[in-house]
C-alpha cells in the first residue's frame, strides 16, 4: 500500500513538472505579445519601453533558459510577480486560494449528499416513475450552461426575491474573521462569531448551488449506474437470501462496493468544480482563483497564469492521492494486493 | 412424520418477450427432516427457479401458483416482512459459485454474524463465539484468524465451506445447496459432499441438493427428483432410480455418463448398477433441452425421446405413483421391466 | 412509446438544423441590424425582445444556431479524428511511442477543461476560430485513450493475428480489421461529447474569448445579458437555446450508451 502511494506521488511530481512545461510552452509560444498586452497603448508607439519590458521580465532570453530560470524560481517558492497586481504571485494566490477552496468544498459536499442520495433512490426505484423523474433532472443538470444557471439564479433569487445575497463573501459592512484557515465559515466558527458565520454561509449558498448543479447530475447518474451493476451480483442476492432487511442490503452490501467508483467520479467532479469556478466567480464577485485565472488569461499575465496552472496541478495531485487512500480504506482487496 | 417441506403443484411463470412462460410447471415434492433430496436436471430445467421460489426471491414480475408449506405454514402469499424472518432462519441457501456469492469486501466474521444476530438476537460476543464454532464445524483452520480475513484470501474449496457455514449461522431447518460442487475441483468435491452429509445427520437438517451431476446424487441423496423443462419427469429413491430408471430422460442421462466402478455412498447404490455399462460407448441424448418459451406441447421430452408414441405429442404426462415411492411422468412407461 | 427521450432528442436537433440552414429565410429581422427600440421586452413583433443595441433577439438566437451547431460538430469530429489517430498509433505500436503519446494525453486530460481552454484561447487571441482550436485541444485525449484501449484489446484478437499472418501491412490492419469494431464506442463518446463541446464553446464566448461582437453567438449573448439584469430576456433565451441543444444531444448519447451496456439490465428487484 505504501509503495503504491509512493509510486502515485512520483507520478504526481512528474505530472507537476509536465504541467509547468505545458503552461510554459502554451503561454510563450503564442502570437500574442505579453508586452503589448500589459503596456497597452504605450507599447505600440515606444519601442524602447517594449524592449525594457522584455528585458525586465527576461523575455529576450532563449526559451529553454527562461524555463530553467522559472523552475529554479519555483523551487525557491518564487512564482514571480503578477503583472496585474504587481505583487508576488504567491501572495495573490494566498489571497485567492482559500476563497475558492471554501466554495469548492461547500459545493462538493452538497453535491455528494444530494447526488449520491438521489442516485441510491434512483437505483432502488429503478425504472419506476421516480427513477425517470430523477433521470430527466440529472440530464437537465448536465446540459445547462453554468454561466446561464448562474445568471438565472442571480436574477431570480437575488434580484427579484432578495432571499440570498448576490455577491461577495460577506456583506460590504462586515469584516472578515481573523485569518486562521482563510475559510470564512470555519474561521468565524472557530472564533465563535456566529453572526459572521451565518453571513458567510448565506453568501456561499447561491454560488455553491450553481456550481453543484452539474456535479449533482454527474454523481447521481454514476451512483445509480454503479449500484445497479452491483445489485446484479450474486453476493447481493445472497444477502437477501439470508433474510437481511432491505436497507442493510442496500447500504452495507451494495453501496460500499459502489463507493469505489463513486469516489473516483467525485474526484473528477471536484476537478470539474474548479473549472466551473472560473465562470461562477465572475458572476458572483467571488474573489477566488477562478476570477484570477480569467483575468490573468485575458491580460496574458504569464507569471500569474503559470502560478494558477501549478495550483491546479497541485490540487489534482492531492486529490488523486486522497482518492487512492480512500480506495484502500473502502476496498480491502486493494489494500491487500 | 409430517414432512418438513411440502411443495404441491408449484408453477412459476416468468415474463419474457413473448409473454409469460413457465419456468416451473406443476412441481410437487416433499422433504423430511434429516433427509437429503436431490433435484436433478440440466441447466434451464427450472431447478434454480424452484429453489428461489422457496425464498420468495424470484425475478420481479414472476407469477407463482401452487403451495409451498414449511412445517405446515404456507409460504406463498406471505409478505416480504414475514418472508425475511424465514430466509436464513428456517431455510438457507448455498449458491453455486462461492466466489461470487461471498461479499468481497466484508470480512468472514461479518458475513457469519450479521444475519445470525438479526435472526437469533445474540450479543456480539456470543455471535463471534458461534461463528468460530461454525468455522470449526466446516473444518476451516484457525477460525479466530479466519474471522478477520476476507473471502478472497481463501481457496475455492474453503470458500464453499465458508459459504456453508454462513448458511448454517442462523440454524435453519432446511438447507438448499445449488450446484454446491460444480465450481470446484474434483478432488475438493468429495470433501464438500461429506461435509453436507455429516451436517445433515448431526443437525437433523433437511438438505435439498440441486445438481446436474448424477454422481453427486448417488453420493449423497436418498431420494431424487428429475426435472425436465420445468416439469417433474421422475422421482424416487436414489438407488432405485439410478439402477432402474423408468423415464427415458433419466435413462438417457445415465447412458451419457462414463461409467466407473464406484463404491456406494450415502445413496447406497447397489454395486450391480455399475456392472452394465463399463466399456460401452457413451450415448448422448440427441438434440438439446428446450429454452424458456420453446417447450414442446404434450410431453416436453418427446422430440428427443427414442420411445415416443403418438400420444406423447398431445398429452401432458402427470406424475403417477408406480410402487412405494417411485413417481413417473411417462404414461407409455417403455422402460418398465428393463434392467 | 417506451423510449421517447432519444427520439425527442433527434427531433430537437433536426429542428435546430433546419433553423440553422434556413435562418436567413425564417428570421423576421437582420440579426445585426440595430434599428429597433433598445431593450424592449418580449412582444408581438419581437418574440424575444430586443437587446441593448436595438437588435431583435429572436433573430439573433436563430442565427446563433448557424454558428454553434456546425462548429460543435466540426469540433468533435476533429477531436475524434486526431484523438483516434493518436490513440491508434499508441495502441498499435506500443513501446516508447505509446508511453510518450499517452503521457501527453494524460497531461492535457489532467487539466480542468475550461482552464486549459482559457489559456489556449487567450494565448491565441480572442477569436471564434481560436476558441474552437482550444476546445479541440482539450477534447482529443478522451478519444485517444478510448481508441488506444480498443486497439490494444483488438490487437491480440484472432482475426487481427490472422490478417497479419496473411501479410497485411499495419495500416491495412488498422483500417480494415480494427476500425469497424472501434467505431461503435467512439461514436457513442462523440455523441456524448458534442453537448460538452457546445458548453465549452459558448462558455469561452461568454468570457469574451470566442465569438466577438457583433457576431450573434449564444454564449456571447448571455454575456450581454449579464450587463442588463433588468432586461432578463436578453440573456435568458440564448441560454435556453444552448440548453435545448445540449439536452437533445445528451438524450441521444445517453440512449446510445444504454443500448451498448447490458450490465445495468441484470439487477433483480424484490
Amino acid at each position: 500500500m505504501r509503495r503504491f502511494l509512493l509510486r502515485r506521488l512520483g507520478t504526481g511530481l512528474v505530472l507537476l513538472v509536465g504541467i509547468t512545461l505545458v503552461a510554459f510552452v502554451v503561454t510563450h509560444l503564442v502570437p500574442g505579445d505579453p508586452a503589448a498586452a500589459n503596456l497597452g497603448q504605450r507599447a505600440i508607439g515606444d519601442p524602447a519601453a517594449v524592449q525594457a519590458f522584455r528585458h525586465q521580465y527576461g523575455l529576450d532570453r532563449p526559451l529553454p533558459l527562461q524555463y530553467l530560470i522559472y523552475l529554479g524560481d519555483l523551487l525557491r517558492g518564487n512564482l514571480g510577480i503578477s503583472e496585474q497586481s504587481h505583487r508576488p504571485v504567491v501572495d495573490d494566490l494566498n489571497d485567492f486560494v482559500p476563497a475558492t477552496i471554501e466554495l469548492a468544498l461547500f459545493a462538493i459536499v452538497l453535491s455528494l449528499l444530494i447526488g449520491v442520495g438521489l442516485g441510491i433512490v434512483a437505483a432502488i426505484y429503478r425504472d419506476r416513475w421516480l427513477d425517470q423523474v430523477i433521470r430527466v433532472f440529472t440530464l437537465l443538470g448536465v446540459s445547462m450552461p453554468i454561466f446561464w444557471i448562474a445568471l438565472v439564479a442571480f436574477f431570480v433569487v437575488f434580484f427579484k426575491l432578495g432571499w440570498l445575497p448576490g455577491g461577495g463573501r460577506l456583506d460590504p459592512t462586515q469584516t472578515a474573521p481573523a485569518h486562521l484557515t482563510g475559510l470564512y465559515t470555519v474561521d468565524a466558527a472557530l472564533h465563535g462569531q456566529w453572526a459572521l458565520f451565518g453571513s458567510a454561509l448565506k453568501h456561499l449558498v447561491l454560488p455553491g448551488l450553481v456550481l453543484a448543479v452539474y456535479t449533482v447530475g454527474m454523481l447521481t447518474r454514476f451512483t445509480r449506474a454503479s449500484m445497479l451493476e452491483i445489485m446484479g451480483n450474486d453476493y447481493v442476492r445472497a444477502a437477501r437470501l439470508k433474510g437481511l432487511p432491505e436497507h442493510v442490503v442496500v447500504l452495507k452490501h451494495v453501496l460500499r462496493p459502489a463507493l469505489v467508483s463513486i469516489i473516483t467520479v467525485a474526484g473528477v467532479a471536484f476537478a470539474n468544480l474548479l473549472s466551473g469556478t472560473v465562470l461562477v466567480e465572475e458572476i458572483f464577485a467571488w474573489p477566488g482563483v477562478g476570477q484570477y485565472a480569467y483575468k490573468s488569461a485575458i491580460n496574458l499575465d504569464l507569471p500569474a497564469i503559470m502560478g494558477v496552472s501549478l495550483f491546479v496541478a497541485l490540487v489534482y495531485i492531492v486529490l488523486n492521492l486522497i482518492v487512492d487512500l480512500l480506495y484502500g480504506v473502502i476496498d480491502p482487496r486493494i489494500r491487500l494486493s | 412424520m409430517a414432512a418438513l417441506l411440502r411443495v404441491e403443484h408449484l408453477t412459476v411463470a416468468l415474463p419474457t418477450r413473448r409473454g409469460y412462460q413457465k419456468a416451473v410447471d406443476d412441481m410437487s415434492f416433499t422433504v423430511e427432516a434429516g433427509e437429503v433430496l436431490g433435484i436433478a436436471g440440466e441447466s434451464g430445467s427450472g431447478k434454480t427457479m424452484t429453489a428461489l421460489s422457496l425464498f420468495g426471491l424470484l425475478p420481479s414480475g414472476a407469477k407463482v401458483s401452487g403451495s409451498i408449506r414449511l412445517n405446515e405454514m404456507e409460504l406463498l402469499g406471505l409478505g416480504n416482512r414475514q418472508l425475511r424472518t424465514i430466509r436464513g432462519r428456517q431455510i438457507a441457501m448455498v449458491s453455486q459459485d462461492p466466489t461470487a456469492a461471498l461479499h468481497p469486501i466484508l470480512t468472514v466474521g461479518t458475513l457469519l454474524t450479521e444475519h445470525m444476530r438479526y435472526h437469533l438476537g445474540v450479543s456480539k460476543e456470543e455471535a463471534v463465539e458461534r461463528a468460530k464454532d461454525l468455522l470449526d464445524t466446516v473444518r476451516i483452520p484457525d477460525p479466530a484468524r479466519a474471522l478477520h480475513s476476507y473471502p478472497g484470501q481463501f481457496s475455492g474449496g474453503m470458500r464453499q465451506r465458508i459459504a456453508i457455514a454462513v448458511a448454517l449461522a442462523a440454524e435453519p431447518r432446511l438447507l438448499v445447496a445449488d450446484e454446491p460442487t460444480t465450481a470446484l475441483d474434483v478432488t475438493v468435491q468429495a470433501g464438500i459432499l461429506r461435509l453436507l452429509d455429516r451436517l445433515c445427520r448431526e443437525r437433523d437438517m433437511a438438505v435439498i441438493v440441486i445438481t446436474h451431476d448424477l454422481g453427486v446424487m448417488s453420493a449423497i441423496a436418498q431420494r431424487v427428483c428429475v426435472m425436465y423443462a420445468g416439469r417433474l419427469a421422475e422421482a424416487g429413491p436414489t438407488s432405485e432410480l439410478l439402477a432402474r430408471p423408468r423415464h427415458p430422460y433419466t435413462r438417457g442421462l445415465l447412458d451419457a455418463l462414463p461409467r466407473l466402478p464406484v463404491s456406494g455412498g450415502a445413496g447406497g447404490r447397489p454395486p450391480e448398477a455399475s456392472r452394465a455399462r463399463t466399456g460401452a460407448p457413451l450415448v448422448p441424448i440427441g438434440g438439446s433441452p428446450p429454452s424458456l418459451g420453446d417447450v414442446p406441447a404434450g410431453c416436453p421430452f418427446h422430440p428427443r425421446c427414442t420411445y415416443a408414441v403418438a400420444s406423447c405429442e398431445t398429452d401432458q404426462p402427470v406424475p403417477l405413483l408406480l410402487d412405494g415411492q417411485h413417481l413417473l411422468a411417462c404414461p407409455p412407461d417403455p422402460l418398465a421391466g428393463a434392467g | 412509446m417506451k423510449k421517447p427521450l432519444p427520439l425527442i432528442g433527434l427531433a430537437v436537433i433536426a429542428a435546430w438544423a433546419v433553423v440553422a440552414i434556413f435562418a436567413p429565410l425564417i428570421a423576421p429581422d437582420n440579426p445585426l441590424g440595430q434599428k429597433f427600440a433598445i431593450l424592449a421586452g418580449p412582444s408581438g413583433s419581437h418574440w424575444f425582445g430586443t437587446d441593448e443595441l436595438g437588435r431583435d433577439v429572436f433573430s439573433r438566437v436563430l442565427f446563433g444556431a448557424r454558428i454553434t451547431l456546425p462548429l460543435a460538430v466540426i469540433l468533435v469530429l476533429a477531436a475524434m479524428i486526431i484523438g483516434a489517430i493518436i490513440g491508434a498509433v499508441a495502441g498499435y505500436f506500443g513501446g516508447w511511442v505509446d508511453n510518450a503519446l499517452m503521457r501527453v494525453a494524460d497531461l492535457v486530460f489532467a487539466f480542468p477543461g475550461i482552464i486549459l481552454a482559457l489559456a489556449v484561447a487567450a494565448a491565441l487571441g480572442p477569436q471564434l476560430r481560436n476558441a474552437v482550436i482550444a476546445v479541440i485541444v482539450v477534447s482529443w485525449p478522451s478519444y485517444a485513450r478510448l481508441v488506444r484501449s480498443l486497439v490494444l484489446s483488438a490487437r491480440s484478437a484472432q482475426y487481427v493475428v490472422a490478417s497479419r499472418l496473411l501479410g497485411s501491412s499495419s495500416i491495412r490492419v488498422l483500417f480494415t480489421d480494427i476500425r469497424p469494431n472501434a467505431a461503435g464506442p467512439v461514436l457513442v463518446l462523440a455523441a456524448l461529447d458534442i453537448g460538452n463541446a457546445v458548453l465549452l464553446l459558448s462558455g469561452l464566448s461568454f468570457l469574451g474569448l470566442g465569438a466577438q461582437p457583433p457576431t450573434a453567438e449564444w454564449g456571447a449573448m448571455v454575456a450581454e445579458g449579464t450587463q442588463n439584469f433588468n432586461d432578463w430576456w436578453v440573456g435568458l433565451f440564448p441560454g435556453l437555446a444552448i440548453l435545448t441543444v445540449v439536452l437533445a444531444f445528451n438524450f441521444i448519447g445517453d440512449s446510445l450508451r444504454d443500448m451498448l451496456d447490458p450490465r445495468t439490465a441484470r439487477a433483480v428487484r424484490l
